[in-house]
């Protein structure tokens, strides 16, 4: 067992992921011999070369794009779009190209490219350095869209994510990235949780927290605060958006009954809608209350004096939760 | 009246040509062919067989068996003659339209006839082909190109028995950000790759002045790699041309463009229609310059065939078209639950669910 920050786990699993595979290339701005703006990938580039390490020109589509071509050479790359707003230049790469190559070949092609992006507000940075594009990319067929919420499935997941064979979009909570927390990294693989399965990181028995990201932190946080008031939050990290584990969700709701989905990205049509939907679908007569949804307003990212305001914080949860128990 | 060219336009563009619409060999200061009667045969009869079937997909679009087809005609030496340069290991990256490249790599007609008629989005193997798939985004084909040949280089396939890529695009994806973004990465990891623009003087209805005002050739000087104008009507040219090119990206010189100037005879696809912004008169001028009338009325003169060598090509043509046609109406409709079919490589629990409950939906209509 060893201490890492998240940053220096997700270093650690794509070290890993690179020893034990040759065809695992890291690319994207700024990744080599800077390390990555959050220095993610710091030392890979001394260590793996330039060959495998590549500091791209600054162009995200062109990242993307020649990921599908590395890919389609036998290549495995792990790509980092540099912060969430600028994902965009590469969406129609990510979207019309990544998503559909094994469909339009009829199975005869793979993509196992993983897109890294940095995502979520709260470091007080500039307009476009602080969004939650998720929603955007769960709405699209063909990707895999998971999110760690700790250094341990940092750890895991990264590597995970690189052994699969499908596109994965890979979402980092970057006010995280500096959350020490203890890695077991000599646990072999098999015994690793499925990275397309969701967790309860807290246990409990009268509503259900659900997040992902940076949410899971505040929301087991406002569980520690809801229990003083004598009430029992059960908190679950759903790591995998597309595909959910939507059988873990609902066992845990039709026990709790009650349900709040917490995250950064805007409300409406926000992942929490399709949250609410199913379990509405799945266990209507076990619920004792809406699911209801917390997340940011439905407004572009503010200036960052305001995000405070902004994000869902312990109290805007708590809030939530109350509201639950007042139905 | 006058019109001045615009600033940075003022030079008269170069071409390569060996060989003139009349049909007769000219010589060029940097490229030359020396192709014996066989191989001057073997590209005739490329060229009017993807014509043949060409033509029988158009016709089939308007009986209603194909949704679309975008049509080669005119474009017949630009492809024939840069897919007859590749090498079995080279890798080809198309736009929808390189139906004669795909001739030349091996690829059934019939499965390219698949994706038009909407059984599939594409029915070969890229990889048996070193083909890939038609890319129907204006431009986003270069990319994968330039990435399929930094693999390349990882591969160490450069050099002695080097591997190219080639990606084909045309005069309005030059104007994509894909395609510039693609020649900045091509040059600055000396990428081995052929960029290939068919400029055929038309992005549906928007003229060549609309994506440019210098040579599209020149560009690449800007970005740092050699380009050049071949006559694309003139498969010699068009064939030693891309060779070298190939050859030079093979062997570590990196990456080059070559623009085929062409012109695209029909229109954009079967469901355009250009007589509303183009005149007639063009058409008519391009006609005069058709790429197979020219190596026809060569390989007459040079006594390289006779009547009967054509007769016999126009037969086996007459023949390819009848068997593209029956096969094409015998590719069977897939069946209702493709649609959940190779979404993902590795299994999916949501393609799952939807699988089946889809599957008991469509039960409930038996019986």
């Amino acid at each position: 067992m060893t201490t890492l920050t998240l940053a220096k786990a997700l270093n650690e699993g794509m070290r890993k992921a690179m020893e034990d595979d040759p065809k695992v290339l890291v690319m994207g701005e700024d990744v080599g011999k800077l390390g990555g703006v959050f220095r993610v990938t710091d030392g890979l580039q001394k260590d793996f070369g330039e060959q495998r390490v590549i500091d791209t020109p600054l162009a995200e589509s062109g990242i993307i794009g020649t990921a599908i071509g590395l890919a389609l050479r036998g290549y495995r790359p792990v790509c980092e779009i540099q912060f969430d707003g600028f994902v965009f230049p590469a969406a129609d790469q990510i979207i019309t190209q990544l998503a559909k190559m094994p469909l339009r070949s009829l199975g005869k092609l793979k993509l196992p490219v993983v897109v890294r992006i940095p995502c979520g507000g709260g470091i007080g940075a500039v307009e476009h350095h602080s969004e939650s594009p998720e929603a955007y990319f769960t709405h699209t067929a063909g990707l895999r869209i998971v999110a760690c919420s700790n250094p341990a499935d940092g750890y895991t997941m990264i590597q995970q994510a690189i052994r699969c064979e499908d596109p994965v979009i890979f979402f980092e909570p970057k006010r995280r990235y500096w959350e020490k927390a203890d890695v077991d990294t000599s646990a072999p693989a098999d015994d690793w949780t499925p990275f397309d399965q969701a967790r309860v990181v807290r246990p409990g028995a009268d509503a259900t927290l659900l997040a992902y990201g940076p949410m899971v932190r505040t929301c087991l946080e406002a569980a520690a605060a809801a229990e003083e008031d004598g009430r029992s939050l059960e908190v679950v990290d759903l790591r995998s958006l597309n595909p959910l584990d939507i059988d873990r969700v609902v066992e845990s709701v039709a026990r709790t009954g009650r349900c709040a989905v917490v995250h950064e990205a805007p409300v409406f049509s926000g992942f929490g809608a399709e949250i609410a939907a199913r379990l509405t679908e799945r266990c209507f007569y076990n619920l004792e209350a809406p699911v209801l949804r917390v997340g940011g307003p439905s407004t572009p990212y503010p200036p960052s004096r305001l995000e405070d305001h902004y994000l869902p914080d312990l109290d805007r949860v708590l809030d939530a939760v109350d509201r639950l128990f007042a139905f | 009246m006058t019109t001045e060219p615009p600033r940075g336009a003022e030079a008269p563009p170069e071409l390569v040509q060996l060989l003139t619409p009349e049909g007769e060999r000219v010589e060029h200061p940097d490229y030359d062919i020396d192709l014996t009667p066989e191989e001057v045969r073997g590209l005739y009869r490329d060229l009017v067989l993807v014509r043949r079937v060409d033509l029988e997909a158009v016709a089939l679009q308007r009986q209603g068996e194909l949704g679309i087809w975008a049509s080669l005609l005119g474009q017949e030496a630009a492809q024939i003659g840069s897919g007859r340069a590749l090498a079995e290991s080279d890798m080809v990256f198309p736009t929808y339209r390189e139906h004669g490249v795909a001739w030349c790599r091996g690829v059934d007609p019939v499965n390219l006839l698949g994706l038009f008629r909407g059984v599939n989005h594409g029915g070969w193997d890229p990889a048996e082909h070193n083909f890939h798939l038609y890319t129907i985004v204006i431009g986003s084909q270069t990319l994968h190109a330039v990435g399929y040949a930094m693999g390349v280089q990882r591969d160490g396939a450069v050099g002695e028995n080097g591997t190219a890529t080639i990606a084909y695009f045309g005069d309005g994806a030059t104007s994509q950000g894909d395609v510039n973004e693609s020649f900045i990465w091509a040059s600055v990891f000396n990428a081995p790759i052929v960029f290939f623009c068919q400029n055929n003087q038309w992005a549906i209805s928007e003229p060549l002045e609309k994506q440019t005002r210098i040579p599209l050739y020149r560009r690449a000087s800007g970005f740092g790699f050699p380009g050049v104008r071949v006559d694309g009507n003139d498969v010699f040219a068009c064939l030693a041309v891309t060779r070298k090119a190939l050859a030079d990206a093979r062997s570590g010189q990196g990456p080059m463009m070559i623009e085929a100037f062409t012109y695209r005879m029909g229109a954009h696809t079967t469901s355009d229609d250009p007589t509303r912004y183009r005149l007639a008169d063009e058409l008519e001028a391009w006609k005069l310059k058709d790429p197979i009338e020219r190596v026809r009325a060569y390989m007459f003169k040079n006594r390289i065939a006779d009547q009967d060598f054509f007769d016999a090509i126009d037969a086996e043509a007459d023949e390819l078209g009848r068997d593209v046609r029956k096969r094409c109406l015998e590719l069977p409709d897939p069946e209702p639950l493709a649609i959940f079919d190779h979404v993902y490589a590795e299994p999916h629990r949501l393609m799952d669910e939807e699988r089946a409950q889809f599957a008991a939906y469509l039960e409930g209509f038996e019986g």
